[in-house]
């Protein structure tokens, strides 16, 4: 057992838990998916993605994609948050966060890929 | 390996970067906890998004003041925390980034990616030379002067910077790395199809050995022209197939042999392979008679085979006892001193070769022995470029310096194969043919440089000539000598050799007729290179040099005339 393979894995799997559990919930209610939860994806996120990097394996290379591309997402994702809350007159309304709830669901394919092939190299080591 | 250079950047970075992030979700965390007053005093909690703003102009330490509204004293503490981590973090990941780009082996690397795609990016046809030392750099400098480039690989750093610096036409593609490895070979173009050949030119011969190999299996279609100094190379490297070997020892012991059997074979080699060629008058001198070797190593053993057959009588000295079944005359010693070279009756020879690997000895050697007789013919070994001008102020008849011999060698190669053919179809001549012919040179390039080129009559390399003989017209040799810029003036040159069906013809006739297929030798000036081929190339320039005026201009003009205007 290594220490960095603990922590790779880790970051790698709360990055999906924590999209997951910001995910669930009414597509367009705000009162079920909470900011903070969606602040935590996006910073393990973004921890998950600096891992990731210096890996020179193919499926390392896949793994890093996944992960920009989750992190693309979430930060779509806040930007429209953002804009919604202080930009624009109408304040949150139930489309805008329908529409940052379907970027986070983006993310959260994006991560479930990540931890597939995570899996996958992981039943291809040989003991 | 392109995107390695960027992995281990970023692998080096991984834990600056994780703890930036860390440091600023923890910060804005903070802010967004930590309750506030807005400036009505109504409680207050800061959001993500100003949390980040505040943040994000604290932490690079610009501080634009409390933002929206003056912070609470729980406010003001968090921020002092977090003012101290940001700032740390900044300095610890600068500091770690800065420290990468100091550390010698990133620095390679970086060389090593700038290197590969400045090769990527030449066009054009290059040569690869490895080894830019006194060869390499002869060689380099002179493919420059005939447009062709190089990418140059050396172990030494010093020299690729020489290279950086020397005076070239292009700015050189170089690399301080070992050429013996496969991937630096790679790196430096080998396998890539604009890659005209490989020149293993290191001082070493198990490199060579190595880089030839290398291009052989690599790259199996590739000219490899590879410098060696010992017999058992020269065999090693013949056996799988390396196109041109040269031993500088062997080559100019036959070059030295050519200069005493036939004088005036030799000058024509001498002419059409040295840029600094030698002068008419020396093939007077008396060549004839008992030559005295000093040094029996490399060069002198090569001395001693290449003048084996040939009338010339040979005493040898040598520091070293005289070796098993050497049936020439011998005397121990360095011959730096005159006992010794009395010994070897150095009053009644014709010549005399200083040949060992010490160039102090080499010039005490000539001196001492000039004292003795005045009349004698010197041969001197160089073997260091930076002693150069010492070796000219002895003035010995002959230097030889075993780079430039590779050096000349290569470029007769790469002017042309033709050159090295009509070399060999040279010598079934006689001398007086040989002494016509060096005359006939000597009037065309006096003391300036006689170059050499070919051109074979094609679609590819002569398509003005080529037009002109599918079109059934009868095109005469002669008419590539007159300058097309006054079709009365003659270029300086003058054909060396046709080359038609295999069959080999020396100075042909200039009314000879060309066919397509006929492959032709020049030698001239490399002004009248240059203008030759612009009558070969384009079509208008032939028609002026023809005198054609119905042929002249482009497709509208001609249209016109033949309408009648």
């Amino acid at each position: 057992m290594s220490r960095e393979k603990v922590i790779f894995a880790f970051f790698i799997v709360l990055a999906l838990t924590l999209n997951f559990g910001f995910f669930i919930g009414q597509i367009d209610n705000p009162d079920h998916h909470n900011e903070y939860e969606f602040f935590a994806a996006l910073v393990v996120s973004l921890i998950a993605t600096v891992m990731k990097f210096g890996d020179r394996t193919h499926i390392g290379a896949v793994l890093l994609a996944t992960s920009l591309v989750a992190d693309l997402q979430l930060v779509a994702g806040a930007v429209v948050w953002g804009l919604a809350e202080h930009v624009f007159a109408g304040g949150m309304s139930p489309a805008v966060m329908a529409s940052i709830v379907s970027l986070s669901g983006g993310a959260l394919l994006a991560n479930l890929t990540s931890v597939i092939l995570l899996m996958v190299e992981t039943v291809l080591i040989r003991r | 390996m392109n995107y390695f250079f960027l992995f281990t950047l970023f692998r080096r970075l991984r834990a600056p970067l994780i703890s930036l992030i860390v440091v600023y979700s923890v910060s804005v965390l903070g802010f967004v906890l930590i309750p506030g007053v807005d400036d009505q005093g109504n409680p207050w909690r800061m959001d993500f998004f100003h949390a980040f703003y505040f943040v994000s102009f604290m932490g690079s330490t610009i501080g634009f003041g409390e933002i929206p509204y003056p912070f609470t004293d729980g406010q003001r503490m968090w921020t002092l925390v977090t003012i101290y981590a940001t700032v740390i973090t900044w300095l610890y990941g600068i500091g770690k980034m800065l420290a990468l780009f100091q550390e010698p082996a990133f620095n390679r690397l970086m060389h090593r990616m700038r290197f590969r795609n400045g090769v990527e990016r030449v066009e054009e046809p290059f040569y690869l030379v490895c080894g830019y030392g006194m060869t390499g750099s002869l060689v380099v400098g002179r493919l420059a002067k005939r447009g062709i480039r190089a990418v140059v690989v050396d172990i030494d750093r010093t020299r690729i910077d020489a290279l950086q610096t020397d005076d070239l036409r292009y700015s050189p593609q170089g690399l301080c790395a070992d050429a013996a490895k496969p991937d630096v070979l790679n790196d430096a173009g080998l396998q890539r199809s604009n890659c005209i050949g490989v020149l293993a030119l290191t001082n070493r011969d198990e490199v060579n050995l190595a880089i030839a190999i290398t291009s052989k299996l690599l790259a199996p279609g590739r000219p490899v022209v590879c410098r060696s100094e010992s017999d058992v190379t020269t065999a090693n490297l013949a056996s799988f197939g390396t196109d041109h070997i040269i031993d500088p020892f062997v080559t100019y012991a036959d070059y030295l042999a050519l200069a005493l059997a036939s004088p005036y074979h030799h000058l024509v080699y001498d002419w059409l392979t040295n840029p600094t060629h030698r002068t008419l008058a020396s093939a007077y001198q008396k060549t004839q008679g008992r030559w005295v070797i000093c040094g029996y190593g490399r060069l002198g053993r090569a001395l001693h085979r290449s003048l084996r057959h040939s009338a010339v009588n040979l005493t040898i000295i040598d520091d070293n006892p005289k070796p098993e079944g050497l049936e020439v005359e011998f005397v121990q010693g360095l011959g730096t001193e005159a006992v010794t070279l009395e010994e070897a009756r150095i009053h009644d020879a014709v010549g005399l070769v200083a040949g060992t690997a010490n160039d102090a000895n080499n010039l005490s050697i000539v001196m001492t022995a000039l004292e003795l007789n005045p009349k004698l013919l010197t041969v001197v070994r160089q073997n260091l470029d930076s002693n150069a001008a010492v070796f000219a102020a002895a003035k010995p008849d002959l230097i030889m310096e075993p780079g430039r011999i590779i050096a000349n060698n290569i470029l007769s190669l790469i002017k042309s194969p033709l050159l090295s053919e009509f070399l060999e179809a040279m010598r079934s001549k006689d001398e007086v043919w040989a002494h016509t012919l060096v005359n006939r040179m000597s009037a065309v390039a006096g003391q300036r440089e006689l170059d050499s080129w070919a051109f074979s009559v094609g679609e590819e390399e002569t398509p003005a000539l080529a037009e002109a003989l599918n079109q059934g017209r009868c095109v005469k040799l002669n008419l590539f000598m007159k300058d097309p810029r006054s079709s009365r003036d003659q270029l300086p040159c003058f054909p060396l050799m046709l080359k038609r069906n295999g069959e080999l013809k020396l100075l042909p006739g200039e009314l000879t007729e060309l066919q397509l297929g006929d492959q032709l030798l020049f030698c001239g000036l490399a002004r009248a290179r240059d203008r030759m081929n612009w009558t070969l190339v384009n079509s208008n320039v032939f028609s002026q040099v023809v005198g054609d005026p119905d042929a002249r201009g482009g497709w509208l003009a001609r249209r016109f005339r033949s309408w009648g205007f």
